[in-house]
């Protein structure tokens, strides 16, 4: 028993100790054998599907062809990078994928945080209970479904066209004009997303301290001043990490919903990097070309993310890192 | 406390507000229920808003009942949902509770390398082509093992694991316990809420995943459920569910199936969320105050 004690306690101190590091690892590796026994799948699975794809990503400076291999096929340098730069697609892509993008952390983002404040200041506790149960529900739907309800609704004789023709509107065949994806797309996607995005909110708001709103109430403030000074400060550190994790998704805007709801007559606007890799890559089997796109879309995303971590960082001390 | 006429004008438009949105929210639904048990020739002809079924038929539930590929797809539907979960639930508790015991030396690299994954990948195509080269393209295996563990979910339960007790941990290994034994028999059966939220989280995404199938599954007996709803809502092809159906009602009965295809896939999702609703929102929240 005794021996069990002090092999406990040592496995306590700190991973660097000044033992000096080999003897340490020994030493660790002896006493946490069950520990690193359980790492082992864990380890291999993320090293085997995600570092090994990664690896796998020189093919997008590679000639690739099945036959040869990853490793048989020639170095082309930026041979594909520059074909992607220098085709049709390149601006009508990066456009599509920015401004959907864009729309989505200007309308969707916020969506969820005014829900939330209007949550919060519900007086029926019941009807709050209700509102939440109902608004997150859409998030358990699957994508398939949401699409395919989108497409019958909007249908040239569906749902939104007959409740429009009462006010004598020309019915319009929604998902084949281009003109109306980004607003079909956008607000779809609040739909589905506002209350469940509310949630994180709202266990924010619950924890902040009450006497704070006792305080501003002595101090004369009003609901709207409370709301200001009290709850919106109280709820920021959780805005600014979703807003920084919500930047690392920048570039991969909906790419599974728009492969259900875009056709040949909308690619103009719904068209974005995701869809087209896919299209390019598993459709027709050009796999170094869409690697090099995938590679240059996932790259911006990643310096997004890197950047508004930084900003954050210096101008309010939120961090994810 | 009296409340002022601008608060009152606030708290009632409020209230209408938030009915209003729970009105958005539920009519899509409750308009897909009301079609699907209508009868099929009055869905066709309606236009606009409907409260009440109009003639009552179950025929397209017949219909989607009596076709071999909605069938299978349930059938296929269920094992991934069912064999994914188990997998995904004994990965995460294995690296949930190794990443969350105090004393591991590789702890915070492995922990790094894990969530590194969430900011970066390799992409779309450098994993097909990994799935491709071990053999599991067209096979069950390429929608149960390429997604046995989330590194979002890994930090919700490695956050929850934390807060069990350490003094249980180091009584049980006095009496002669090792690591498995702790994490089977203390952490996770004090962990339930959080075990409840992984199956839900996990359990939903497996019900609902249809793009890997699309990328990695050839063979249609293999297709998950939301595969052939795809086909049915989305590519329009009801023709090959109504080989029994006469011409002149193919047409109204093709649009109550896509209704009644909706309500069938959806309702046990809808059945399960209830009874997980109560502990879900604690995860999400341990998860990204955490993450």
């Amino acid at each position: 028993m005794s021996l069990m004690l002090k092999q406990r306690s040592a496995a306590e101190k700190p991973a660097v100790d000044k033992n000096g590091w080999k003897y340490g690892t020994l030493r660790d590796l002896r006493i946490n054998k069950y520990i690193y026994i359980m790492l082992v799948p864990v380890v291999a699975y993320y090293v085997l599907f995600y570092y090994v794809p990664m690896y796998g990503l020189q093919i997008a400076f590679k000639d690739y062809s099945p036959g040869l291999g990853m490793w048989g096929s020639d170095w082309v340098g930026f041979r594909y990078f520059n074909d992607f730069f220098n085709s049709y697609y390149f601006w009508r892509l990066l456009r599509n994928t920015l401004l959907l993008s864009f729309y989505e952390l200007l309308f969707g983002f916020p969506a969820s945080i005014i829900l939330a404040l209007l949550l919060n200041e519900l007086r029926s506790s019941r009807l709050k209970r209700f509102v939440q149960t109902v608004t997150y529900m859409p998030h358990f739907i699957s994508l398939v479904v949401v699409a395919g309800m989108l497409v019958d609704f909007l249908a040239r004789d569906g749902l939104i066209n007959n409740v429009l023709s009462w006010f004598g509107a020309e019915p319009v065949a929604f998902l084949r004009e281009s003109g109306w994806f980004r607003t079909i797309f956008i607000s779809s996607n609040v739909w589905q997303s506002v209350g469940w995005g509310s949630i994180i909110y709202l266990s924010a708001m619950s924890g902040i301290d009450p006497s704070l709103y006792e305080a501003s109430r002595v101090d004369g403030a009003s609901r709207w001043r409370q709301t200001l000074s009290v709850t919106l400060p109280g709820i920021m550190p959780t805005v600014v990490i979703l807003l920084i994790l919500q930047i690392g998704h920048f570039m991969s805007v909906g790419t599974d919903k728009i492969l259900l709801l875009y056709n040949s007559s909308t690619y103009e606007t719904a068209d974005v990097i995701g869809t087209f890799v896919y299209r390019k890559g598993i459709l027709e089997s050009n796999f170094s070309y869409s690697s090099a796109v995938g590679l240059f879309n996932a790259l911006i995303n990643f310096t997004l993310l890197v950047l508004a971590n930084a900003i954050s960082r210096r101008t309010s001390e939120n961090k994810l890192w | 406390m009296k409340r002022s006429f601008g608060e009152r004008l606030f708290d009632g438009s409020n209230v209408v507000l938030m009915l209003l949105l729970s009105a958005v929210t539920l009519y899509p639904f409750l308009y897909v229920l009301i079609a699907s048990i209508s009868d099929p020739a009055w869905v066709v002809k309606m236009r606009g808003l409907i409260w009440y079924p109009h003639g009552f038929s179950l025929d397209s539930y017949k219909l989607v009942f009596d076709n071999p590929a909605i069938l299978t797809g349930y059938g296929n539907t269920l094992l991934y949902v069912v064999a994914g979960t188990a997998l995904n639930i004994l990965m995460t508790s294995l690296g949930a509770y190794a990443l969350s015991r105090q004393s591991v030396k590789w702890k915070n690299p492995v922990m790094f390398m894990i969530v590194f994954t969430m900011f970066f990948n390799g992409g779309l195509i450098p994993t097909y082509l990994l799935i491709n080269n071990l053999g599991m393209l067209d096979s069950r295996w390429a929608l149960i093992i390429p997604s046995a563990m989330s590194a979002y979910n890994l930090i919700i339960m490695r956050t929850a694991f934390q807060s069990v007790p350490i003094s249980l941990e180091e009584s049980a290994k006095l009496d002669g316990a090792n690591d498995f034994t702790v994490l089977f028999r203390i952490i996770l059966p004090l962990s339930m809420p959080v075990v409840a939220v992984m199956i839900l989280f996990y359990g939903v995404s497996h019900w609902n995943s249809w793009f890997n199938a699309l990328i990695y599954l050839r063979t249609r007996e293999l297709y998950p459920l939301q595969l052939i709803l795809r086909e049915i809502l989305i590519t329009n092809s009801t023709d090959s569910m109504m080989t029994g159906v006469g011409g002149a009602d193919k047409m109204p009965i093709g649009e109550t199936i896509k209704y009644a295809a909706i309500i069938v896939a959806t309702v046990p999702i809808l059945l399960l969320y209830p009874f997980l609703q109560k502990y879900f929102v604690k995860g999400v929240m341990i998860g990204a105050v955490k993450g």
